[in-house]
């Protein structure tokens, strides 16, 4: 095993990381102000409470985590309609996280625990091999995931499916839910960090429009720790000189356009509809639904699902979930810490709400990394290699 | 908020927060006053005075599948995990262990044993005799192989506890951590890993033995990281001695195999399971001293110093990772069963 790849990754450099940090309280300073700025991706979020970033952050700076986790975000009525696809006979496929994932009241894996035929894939040509193994039953995937994860959806859609196979579609589309969040009122989101992965197909230029109307700077960002740091430096910045432009750091992977094909293949099958999101309300254009020349394929059309799901719906849901704050910690209005539960009633092993589901989700992060209380003020110094 | 558990779960023996609580809940009423350290210090075991000497006593059940796994098998385990016990609390020369032994029905003879032959050469490594033990056997399908208890007795001049940290001291853990449970798992998972994932687990009395003789009173807290790992120890340290631990993610020695293991399954291996380690807390002066008595010995070459307490955040474990700072997250649930 290389000791150089394990261990000594070119972007996990203490010295640059320092160097970033203060470069970003240069900006801070300069501004004289609190600044809060948001990044919407799980991912980002992983390595930023990973390698304990925020308590390098200048004090002024609030870096909080926003709708960036597809499971999350994915709405009560949404698991509702597949539990009572599930629960009516047909195959059910989705992504692993999506099985824990509550409903108005009950979750696939409740479903499952039931009997119902649930299966859990890891793309969607394997919901695909599920439908051609059961030609007599109807097979629906469950079709989870923003812009990035849509593509592979709109790719199969292209393609000779058998006759019993359908989507249920409740792909999201972030850009929109950014558009949401900006206007808040409540927020004071000053500045955004995008996902690099999404705009390695989408490029950088489809923030272009939302940075123009809204007056926020955005900064597409890469996973690793000084990618991030340096995201920040660059958002600081722009936000100090009143530029509310576009800046792609990440140029090792995204181009301002981005992959072409791509994007035809996502805006041939799915168009863009209102629709709510998790803890966020109704998002205008959040929605990827299948285009109405798919609609043999639209399994909300094709199986009857405009829908009853009354029978899946319990309204007198437990006390704790209506404690349960996901929809502002979402939002970027409160942090894993003010929610009553965090870490007590809800835990990665029994999550109430959507956020302590997921893998990509801000409460499910915060615990798996020890929470992320500010760490800034504590000195102590380091043990040496002894 | 949290409602006390009903029925027992695996998580309830993963040396985590929810076994804690679980012997706390349940198993703390049992605690009666002692003259030393008793049920209630919830240590490694305990002392009585006897004399002007201590008498530790501990003891220790062992369950593991596979009960044969790459660099070692459950009668190594069993006896290193109840001489490493009496080692963490000061006693270093054990007088008597005890094995008690409880078979399936069905169990071959040979592996049987081998266990045996396994258990004879570990003591004799550990210069620790068995005196006494007791067999059992339990029908088909109502136990999954084999359950060996052992306990070990000793007597030393000086208790260490696991409480004993202050505020400057040095935490020196004495080898790569995280062997002992990859190489369970990736046995027992059949992971098909390249490189040479071996468990650690060894009797380390005499590795211990010349760090007191090194450090002296110096030598202020020590606990083995089993279940739950480093950073249960360290978490339990924090706990008792009432400091804040920091460590440095980039001084914990691991094994690059046992890292490409633990990125690829998104595990830490500071919470995964030593067999053949201890984490030792030491007075600042003494560190250098400590640490080139435990290198010199064949099973501390790796040590290094790597955590060292504070005032501030009392009970907390932060975790230094070079680019910034964050808790370490406590051992929970189950992250690997029945590894020991």
């Amino acid at each position: 095993m290389a000791k150089d790849l394990t261990q000594e990754l070119k972007f996990r450099d203490p010295a640059k990381a320092r160097a970033l940090a203060a470069a970003m309280q240069r900006n801070l300073d300069a501004l004289g102000r609190e600044v809060s700025v948001m990044h919407v991706c799980g991912s980002h979020e992983q390595a930023i409470a990973r390698f304990g970033l925020r308590a390098v952050l200048p004090p002024q700076l609030k870096l909080i985590m926003g709708p960036g986790c597809p499971v999350c975000v994915t709405d009560g009525p949404e698991v509702d309609e597949a539990v009572a696809l599930a629960q009516g006979g047909a195959h059910v496929c989705t992504y692993g996280d999506m099985l824990r994932l509550p409903g108005t009241s009950r979750s696939l894996a409740d479903a499952q625990a039931d009997g119902a035929r649930v299966h859990v894939v890891y793309s969607v040509a394997q919901a695909v091999d599920v439908a051609r193994a059961h030609p007599a039953d109807q097979v629906v995937f469950m079709a989870s995931g923003f812009e990035t994860t849509a593509v592979a959806t709109a790719a199969i859609a292209l393609t000779d499916l058998p006759r019993n196979f359908s989507i249920l579609s409740v792909h999201k589309y972030v850009p929109a839910a950014m558009e949401v969040v900006s206007r808040s009122k409540e927020s004071n989101i000053e500045g955004f960090i995008a996902a690099g992965h999404a705009a390695i197909i989408t490029g950088s230029a489809i923030f272009e429009p939302f940075a123009a109307r809204t007056g926020s700077p955005v900064v597409v960002a890469g996973f690793e720790p000084l990618d991030i740091l340096a995201a920040i430096v660059k958002l600081t910045e722009l936000i100090l000189e009143r530029r509310p432009e576009v800046f792609n750091a990440y140029p090792r992977c995204v181009t301002r356009a981005g992959n072409l094909p791509a994007q035809k293949v996502l805006w041939r099958v799915f168009e863009p509809r209102a629709g709510k999101w998790r803890g966020i309300a109704e998002v205008p254009d959040g929605n990827l639904d299948l285009r109405p020349e798919f609609a043999r394929l639209d399994a909300r059309q094709r199986l009857g699902l405009s829908l009853d799901t009354s029978a899946v719906r319990d309204e007198a849901a437990a006390g704790l979930e209506r404690e349960c704050i996901c929809g502002p910690i979402m939002m970027g209005l409160a942090s894993p810490h003010d929610c009553a539960l965090f870490g007590k009633a809800c835990v990665p092993e029994a999550p109430v709400g959507a956020c302590m589901v997921s893998s990509e989700g801000t409460c499910r992060i915060w615990h798996t990394y020890g929470g992320a209380p500010d760490l800034r003020q504590v000195e102590g110094r380091p043990a040496g290699q002894g | 908020m949290e409602k006390p558990v009903q029925k027992i779960g695996l998580k309830h023996g993963s040396g985590g927060r929810a076994m804690r609580q679980l012997i706390e809940d349940v198993f703390l009423e049992l605690a009666s006053p002692v003259d030393g350290v008793g049920l209630s210090a919830l240590d490694d075991g305990a002392a009585i005075r006897v004399g002007d000497q201590w008498l530790v006593i501990t003891t220790d059940s062992h369950v593991v599948h596979p009960i044969v796994f790459p660099g070692g098998d459950i009668g190594r385990l069993s006896v290193s995990g109840t001489v490493n016990d009496l080692a963490m609390m000061g006693a270093t020369e054990p007088l008597a262990l005890t094995c008690a032994v409880i078979l399936e029905e069905g169990f071959p003879r040979a592996d049987l044993e081998r266990i045996r032959d396994s258990l004879k050469a570990t003591a004799l490594e550990a210069g620790a005799p068995f005196v006494t033990g007791d067999t059992k056997v339990m029908g088909k399908g109502e136990l999954d192989g084999i359950v060996l208890n052992t306990t070990g007795v000793a007597l030393t001049r000086r208790v260490v506890t696991d409480a004993g940290l202050r505020p400057g001291d040095l935490l020196i853990v004495t080898g790569q951590v995280g062997d002992h449970g990859m190489a369970i798992m990736a046995k027992r998972h059949d992971l098909g890993l390249q490189g040479d994932l071996r468990s650690d687990v060894a009797p380390i009395n005499g590795l211990i033995r010349a760090a007191l003789a090194a450090g002296g009173d110096d030598v202020v807290a020590m606990k083995d990281p089993t279940r739950g790992g480093v950073s249960g120890s360290l978490h339990e340290m924090a706990a008792k001695g009432r400091v804040g631990i920091v460590l440095t993610e980039q001084a914990v020695p691991v094994r690059d195999e046992v890292r490409a293991a633990c990125d690829m399954l998104g595990i830490d291996p500071l919470l995964v399971a030593n067999e053949g380690k201890a984490v030792i807390g030491v007075r600042a002066a003494s560190a250098q001293k400590v640490l080139a008595a435990l290198r010199a010995h064949p099973l501390g070459r790796d040590a290094a110093v790597f955590a060292h307490a504070m005032a501030e955040r009392p009970g907390a474990v932060i975790l230094d990772t070079g680019l910034g700072r964050r808790l370490l997250s406590e051992p929970e649930g189950e992250l690997l069963p029945r590894i020991c």
